[in-house]
């Protein structure tokens, strides 16, 4: 059973071995190992930043204890396996919430600082690790160092992709909330440049992010449903309960189940499905931040070969050149995509040296994986350094080094600070020397 | 409020995965909770687990089962601390190599020790102070191991089966005294104790267990399987003839 796969199952990888790391106190000695390690969580990240290949996986998910809540400042201490739904369940009924969440809530605390993650919110709050006032980084030697936010470590740890050692406990600034429920307004849109507008006015909203049919071809290319959202007084409770999936993919779908036309019908029903140009709704948190937790290991329906995830950020420039170009790249291409996720990233500076949240316009999209997708991608890589944007590792399994060179100026400052016994497939890949 | 909130509960092994999981449902319901473990720091970090969670107290002893007289030492510190007790569960275990065991007497008498004697040392106290109080609940976890010798597994069987004949005993005597035992047997649990081992799909998470025993423990059940689909798979096995069993490669 190949436990310690990506989400998106794309590349396979065989680790030599898996050594658990199953208490804080006593953590086994890693200089001991001879091939290199990385820690391995809730393998929610979809390429191969989350994969060793060859290598020996440190096994971090019985690190899942609770350590200190202070409810007073909402500051929570836990251990890094810690998921974001198990946080979520124990402090909303207290009136917290997390800072950031990203699209799942099964992602560990040490996955969301190593990729420093991004929500909804971030032209509000920015990324997760802006909300991380200290963790324990233990290194290979056995040294273990409490980092802060002003330190080198630290910056290189969040969003460091789990290669400047192994975070054993970390604390969070949470946020106070009215209530469990979220407060929606969804805006059916025809095209980009209505899309722009709506994003340009975002200020007063916690929560936007947009659905996006990158299929659609002409004046249709763009079109699709912008959603914003608070977080709404409390008035009776809505409740949000922590259930796994109630529905789970049992198979990988045979391959071109999900096709351009299959896509595109569903893309269409997508944007159709909502009859009237605005819609206002009060929804469990759940609902709004998690649609797909509902469906257990859906990635399947993209067949045994796996597929990948594109996402992007670009300068947020007048008229929206360059997610234009990239839109009209992809619904050329003919390549069957997903709904696109579209969003503006704000101003907030990112804590990390290799964060991928930068001021601009971020863009995901699923592909399955075929030849042609690889190709497309490329050129879509082409047009995200021309323009000095990046791509996101997180979902990365086929950028090349010269592109991730390009992307993460800080390069260099980050490898001083890595730990030379952690690598993962990833890193093999693009950092070739 | 729910009726747990003040309950009482001993938990010997406690860091032990599958206790842990046990622990945090007592805990969301504001149980007290005295964990005795041997490893202080590794007991620390379950406590403030459980205190974060919710537990109306968690107190904590240094325990190493092997040792008789600290068994009873802390029978009468958690019975003291609460001022009695509603459940006492015991936890701990190991699980031995069988092929060391049958190369060393030694080793084997270690492991029913810890798996058989270390629980007879801690269930007597137990039970005498339940059987006076004439209310709670003893509850230990066996395993589904006890319930036939097998070539790969015998020692450890041997050790959860003969436990699961004490505890058989001890119901019928303390159910007089209105005091329930409990047998719990688990299957493949995903723990630290079966990291070594291959996944297949019988086996449950620690989470999953937890939650089952803490419901076998409040509906008082005799004997549960942990969980329950093994109960028939058992009772297939169990009605293997032993000149059928004997000659399987188990
Ligand atoms: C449906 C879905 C929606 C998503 N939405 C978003 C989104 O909106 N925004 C966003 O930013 N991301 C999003 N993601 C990506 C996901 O949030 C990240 O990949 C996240 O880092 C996954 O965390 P994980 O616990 O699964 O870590 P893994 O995927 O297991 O590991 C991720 C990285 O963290 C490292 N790591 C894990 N634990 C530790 C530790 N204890 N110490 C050091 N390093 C560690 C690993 O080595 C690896 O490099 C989404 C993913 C899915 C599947
Ligand atoms: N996992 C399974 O598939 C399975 C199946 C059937 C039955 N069981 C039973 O379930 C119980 C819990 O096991 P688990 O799966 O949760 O494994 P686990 O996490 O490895 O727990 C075993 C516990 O026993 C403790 N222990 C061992 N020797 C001890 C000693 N001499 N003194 C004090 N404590 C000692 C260990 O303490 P340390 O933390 O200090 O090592 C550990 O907490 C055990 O009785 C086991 O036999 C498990």
């Amino acid at each position: 059973m190949p436990r310690y796969r990506s989400w998106g199952r794309y590349p396979a990888a065989t680790p030599a071995a898996v050594l658990p790391v199953d208490w804080r106190s006593d953590p086994p000695a890693l200089d001991r190992v001879r091939q290199p390690v990385l820690p391995y969580a809730c393998g929610r990240s979809y390429g191969d930043s989350c994969l060793n290949d060859g290598g020996v996986v440190l096994d971090v998910r019985r690190l899942d204890r609770l350590i200190a809540f202070d409810q007073e400042r909402g500051l929570l201490q836990c251990e890094a396996g810690v998921t974001l739904a198990e946080i979520l369940a124990l402090v909303v009924p207290r009136g917290w919430f997390l800072p950031v969440v990203p699209g799942t809530r099964w992602v560990s605390v040490g996955g969301s600082i190593a990729n420093d993650i991004h929500g909804k919110n971030h032209h509000r709050a920015g990324t997760f690790g802006a909300h991380v006032s200290r963790f324990e980084l233990l290194r290979s030697t056995g040294q273990r160092t409490v980092c802060t936010p002003g330190d080198e470590l630290f910056r290189a740890t969040v969003g460091g992709l789990g290669l400047t050692g192994l975070i054993l406990w970390a604390e969070i600034m949470l946020k106070r909330i009215p209530g469990p429920a979220i407060a929606v307004e969804r805006i059916r849109f025809p095209g980009l440049d209505a899309f722009f507008a709506l994003a340009a006015d975002d200020r007063d909203f916690e929560y936007t992010v947009a659905w996006v049919d990158c299929l659609a071809r002409g004046p249709r290319l763009g079109r699709g449903i912008y959603m914003r959202g608070d977080h709404a007084p409390q008035d009776g409770t809505v409740p949000s309960p922590l259930r796994p999936a109630r529905f789970r993919v049992p198979l990988d779908a045979p391959a071109g189940v999900l096709n351009a036309t299959t896509l595109g019908l569903f893309n269409e029903a997508y944007y159709r499905g909502q009859l009237r140009g605005r819609l206002r709704s009060t929804v469990p948190y759940a609902a709004f931040f998690f649609p797909l937790d509902g469906v257990g290991d859906w990635g399947r329906l993209y067949g045994a070969n796996g597929f990948v995830q594109y996402q992007c950020v670009v300068p947020d420039v007048g008229g929206g050149g360059p997610i234009r170009a990239i839109f009209e790249r992809i619904s050329r291409s003919g390549e069957p995509a997903s709904l696109a996720v579209l969003k503006r990233f704000g101003n907030i500076r990112s804590p990390g040296l290799l964060s991928f949240p930068r001021e601009g316009m971020t863009l995901a999209v699923d592909f399955a994986v075929r030849g042609r997708t690889l190709a497309l991608l490329e050129d879509l890589d082409a047009i995200v350094r021309e323009t000095g944007g990046a791509v996101y590792p997180a979902k990365d399994a086929r950028m090349s080094a010269a592109s991730f060179r390009a992307f993460f100026p800080e390069l260099e400052r980050f490898t001083a600070q890595r730990d030379a016994k952690f690598s993962s497939s990833f890193w093999r890949r693009v950092h070739a020397s | 409020m729910p009726p747990e909130t003040s309950t009482r509960v001993l938990i010997v092994g406690a860091t032990s995965a599958i206790a842990a999981e046990t622990a945090r449902v007592y805990a969301a319901y504001g149980a007290r909770l005295f964990l005795a473990g041997r490893n202080p720091q590794r007991l620390e970090a379950v406590a403030a687990d459980l205190r974060v969670r919710g537990a109306g107290s968690v107190l904590t002893a240094v325990l190493d089962v092997t040792d008789r007289q600290r068994c009873d030492a802390v029978v009468e510190e958690a019975w003291s601390t609460f001022g009695g007790l509603d459940v006492a569960l015991l936890a701990h275990g190991v699980l031995p190599d069988q092929a060391r065991c049958q190369a060393s007497a030694a080793a084997t008498i270690e492991a029913l020790e810890v798996n058989f004697t270390s629980a007879v040392a801690l269930l007597t106290p137990l039970a005498n102070r339940f059987e006076s109080a004439g209310r709670g609940c003893i509850a230990v976890i066996t395993s589904v191991a006890g319930d036939r010798g097998r070539q790969s597994n015998y020692v450890y069987g041997a050790a959860k089966g003969g436990l699961d004949r004490f505890l058989e005993g001890l119901r019928n005597r303390l159910f007089h005294a209105g005091v329930a035992v409990v047998t719990l047997k688990p299957g493949f649990v995903d723990t630290p104790m079966t990291a070594g081992l291959t996944q297949g799909p019988l086996f449950a998470s620690a989470r999953r267990a937890g939650r089952d025993i803490h419901r076998s423990i409040e509906r008082r059940r005799d004997v549960a399987y942990i969980p329950w689909f093994w109960r028939p798979i058992m009772a297939i096995l169990r009605s293997l003839p032993e000149t059928v069993f004997k000659r399987l490669r188990l």
